[in-house]
């Protein structure tokens, strides 16, 4: 089966890959941009482990074709430390403990960085709605909150 | 499986029309590639429709709305002036999916993917929306509640796409309005759906329309629904008689999120909450 041919932006930086139609983003970014911070949990678009942003936009990796990155923007958990230099909501996670398999955790950093983005200010409620498509099976969901919370908080106090 | 991206909604029906297996149309893709990945439906040509010039706009004109096929929910919650003008409508799309599947759902798609718990698709019927449908003859204008026949199933052709969404515009002293009923309060399918668009005078009620989901194979527009609350300042007897056709219509299943009779009595007692909701709109535009 032919390849596709595909440009895009990684994190920042100009990428080409080749893709079978059939394979998704998440499989493009795992298994042919060794970027394998996006998880695969269910594959079907209900737990958030393989968020990411297209364009500026919160989606599920695994929902979104390797074909339809062509032109767009993509970034991943990987693209959010500066260097060795960990993002504040990252450092704020390890602080809160606010992980324990890590797996939803990329996602989790991924789905609130586009929330604190957009409302640097959001209650309790708004945070655990925007968090409700991102599952987290070790239930460590008081801990990831509190971690979010905190982290808005300081960055409102920083800016 | 064979990836298209076509650059006009021609194009993308003459694709569909000299496709010789499964065909289907890729917006959104949160319900398309859901059933690719769960090996339900692998299409052998797949028709990506949003290189398509104009599918991510929101027009307002004196006429009406156009929604392109491809304006995600997130996008028409971020839409003030569409909000401010069919808050059912958008507030019925927001209700589907998590965050990240606001991010990339459309209307068409729900519309198309033609389950009968579409939460958007009984808000569209409410507010009485229209597709344009394009096929190789041309482009025809279609009611929402003509699109679906049965669960998963249309009645678009093989060489047919929706194209845009039409709403029109909200009249002064109308408001609309929908509501679902689900087990738990965040990402989980419509046992019941309701959605109601109506007009008043005063404290009349002129004119209304009253559409049910997840309560029938389609999407049902209610006319007796109407019926019991035009003329009326929406009093206890209004609801009452609201109520009962409302539940009278429905024609449920029985499934794990809800009995039949259950729903049957859920539709009345949305049907008064909508109703309730769409009235104080109405009344204070």
């Amino acid at each position: 089966m032919s390849k596709i041919h595909v440009s895009t932006t990684v994190n920042g930086d100009e990428t080409e890959f080749l893709c079978d139609p059939r394979e998704t983003l998440l499989d493009v970014l795992r298994d042919r941009l060794a970027l394998t911070g996006a998880k695969e949990g269910c594959g079907t678009g209900d737990c958030g482990a393989c968020s990411v942003t297209m364009d500026d936009r919160l989606v599920c990796s695994c929902l979104v074709l390797g074909a339809e990155a062509e032109g767009k923007s993509i970034n991943t958990v990987e693209g959010i430390a500066q260097g060795e230099k960990l993002d504040p909501l990252q450092e704020k996670f390890i602080e809160y403990a606010a992980l324990q398999c890590g797996i939803c955790t990329p996602g989790i950093l991924m789905a609130t960085k586009a929330l604190l983005a957009k409302n640097p200010d959001p209650t309790e409620t708004e945070v655990r709605y925007w968090l409700a498509g991102n599952l987290c099976r070790c239930t460590g969901y008081d801990k990831i909150i509190r971690a979010v919370m905190d982290t808005a908080a300081d960055l409102r106090k920083a800016s | 499986m064979k990836y298209h991206s076509p650059e006009s909604f021609e194009d993308a029906c003459a694709i569909a029309a000299n496709a010789s297996g499964t065909t289907r149309f890729l917006a959104g893709g949160t319900d398309v590639l859901v059933q690719l990945r769960a090996d339900i439906v692998t299409p052998d040509d797949l028709i990506d429709v949003k290189k398509i010039a104009g599918v991510s706009e929101v027009a307002k004109s004196d006429d009406g709305w156009t929604i392109g096929i491809a304006v995600s929910g997130a996008e028409m919650s971020e839409h003030a002036g569409l909000h401010d003008e069919w808050p059912g409508i958008v507030e019925a799309m927001d209700l589907i999916g998590s965050t990240q599947i606001q991010g990339r759902a459309t209307l068409v798609g729900n519309l198309c993917n033609a389950s009968p718990a579409a939460d958007s698709v009984p808000a569209m019927i409410a507010a009485g929306a229209t597709v344009s449908v394009t096929g190789p003859s041309g482009i025809r204008n279609v009611a929402v509640e003509d699109i679906p026949t049965a669960p998963g199933q249309t009645s678009l052709a093989k060489d047919e796409v929706v194209s845009a969404v039409h709403l029109p515009r909200q009249v002064t002293n109308g408001g609309d309005a929908y509501l679902r009923f689900i087990p738990r309060t965040e990402m989980d399918i419509a046992v019941v759906g309701c959605g109601v668009n109506l007009v008043v005078e005063g404290d009349i009620i002129t004119q209304a329309r009253v559409s049910l989901g997840a309560v029938a194979p389609t999407a049902l527009l209610v006319e007796e629904a109407a019926q019991a609350i035009i003329g009326t300042n929406l009093d206890d007897a209004a609801l009452d008689k609201l109520a009962g056709a409302a539940s009278a219509a429905c024609n449920p299943i029985n499934d794990k999120r809800g009995t039949i009779k259950f729903r049957t009595h859920v539709a009345g007692v949305l049907a008064r909450r909508t109703a309730k909701i769409a009235y104080e709109r109405a009344r204070a535009a």
